[in-house]
């Protein structure tokens, strides 16, 4: 796989109350933003373990990104500010691993910000190009080589 | 309860070489409630073993059980049909745990996956504190229910060794001192002239230094 060929595959886990209403904003103001994005909503950023976003990682996402509300606009209070916590240990997890932490990003977004949304999803999608597909994914085709070798 | 921590992702990588199949067995009490080896702790370790073996290009199969109980016989029999299915298993119970299953099954490599640290207590959320050192012989009683052994950096029996200041041991601002500590304790309970006798020398024969312990009641035997 070539540089420029390469789509990364990002999972987003948007809140409900924010993140995920605002890219449904972004939809009615037909903000584009990369089709390797899913989205997959959450009833809070606060719910979310540490073990979604290693078997992200370990079934083959090259990025991560978790939206939540923005701090102190939390529906739940502080759910948000529990799911910060949770991604910046699983960040120092990964980096035990050997995987880059800059695949597992979180950022705070109300629901209002349709084009902040945009914009940090053409970070993510950025970052990721240049750090390249998930090494997990290489290293299973490396294998596959060698087997058929 | 005991409290524990787990060890790095590269050290359990080193702990394991060598082995496809591996099984990361956790245990359902004490390291569970301190968050280092129960069922979600299996689980994130045991993936972030997959990521970093298929990082290597080397993957193994790590799959993951968690048993009620890994320093106790009847419970350590339920995983009997399960362990055997792998090369090894990686312990994420207590020292004590992992012991009792390495003895259980001799033909195991039964490693550890964490690293036992002190008998404590949850002092608040996500903090846990060193509380006893299994001495063998309790001084509690005399010092107001608060351990020299345990809480004094010097384990001294006739304190405060003159280094304290503002309350804290001398050894870290970040730490009370323990005598400071056993002093209020023991005017608040209206007990402080216990502090006027020189306390004797410690049996320490009933701790470690004896040998490890063992101990036996007849009565419930059978
Ligand atoms: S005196 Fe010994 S048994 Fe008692 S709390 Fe201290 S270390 Fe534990
Ligand atoms: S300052 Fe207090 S706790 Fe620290 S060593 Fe001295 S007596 Fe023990």
């Amino acid at each position: 796989m070539t540089e420029h060929t390469f789509e990364p595959k990002i999972l987003a886990f948007c809140c409900h109350f924010c993140a995920y209403a605002s890219a449904d904003l972004a939809g009615s103001m037909r903000l584009q933003y990369p089709p390797g994005v899913r989205i997959i909503r959450t009833p809070c950023t606060g719910r979310l373990e540490v073990e979604y976003y290693l078997q992200a990682i370990e079934n083959g996402a090259d990025g991560v990104l978790i939206a939540g509300c923005l701090e102190g606009g939390c529906h739940f209070i502080d759910g948000n500010l529990f799911a910060r916590k949770r991604v910046t240990a699983t960040r120092a997890l990964l980096e035990e691993c050997g995987i880059d932490k800059e695949r597992l990003r979180m950022v705070n977004i109300s629901a209002a910000m349709a084009k902040n949304l945009v914009e940090v999803i053409f970070e993510m999608v950025d970052t990721v190009k240049q750090l390249g597909p998930n090494p997990l994914k290489i290293s299973r085709t490396i294998l596959k080589e060698e087997i058929l070798k | 309860m005991i409290v524990a921590q787990r060890k790095t992702i590269p050290e359990l990588q080193n702990i394991i070489k060598g082995h496809k199949n591996i099984l990361v067995l956790g245990c359902g009490t004490c390291v569970t409630v301190c968050l280092a080896g129960g069922e979600r702790e299996v689980s994130i370790i045991s993936s972030a073993l997959r990521i970093a073996s298929k990082k290597l290009g080397e993957p193994i199969k790590v799959n993951e059980l968690t048993i009620e109980r890994q320093c106790d016989n009847v419970f350590i029999e339920t995983a009997a049909d399960e362990i055997k299915k792998y090369d090894a298993v990686l312990s994420l119970g207590c020292g004590a745990g992992v012991q009792a299953i390495a003895e259980r099954y001799p033909d195991k490599p039964v490693y550890a996956g964490l690293d036992t640290a002190f008998l404590g207590i949850l002092e608040s959320r996500g903090v846990w504190t060193e509380k006893c050192a299994q001495c063998g012989a309790c001084v509690l009683a005399d010092f107001g229910g608060i351990c020299p052994v345990t809480r004094c950096a010097k384990h001294m029996l006739n304190g405060p060794c003159g280094g304290s200041r503002v309350e804290r041991c001398e050894i870290s601002p970040n730490q009370p001192c323990a005598w400071q500590l056993i002093y209020k304790r023991l005017k608040d309970i209206g007990e402080v002239d216990k502090l006027k006798k020189i306390y004797p020398a410690k049996n320490w024969s009933k701790s470690l230094d004896g040998g490890s312990r063992t101990i036996i009641r007849e009565d419930h035997r059978i």
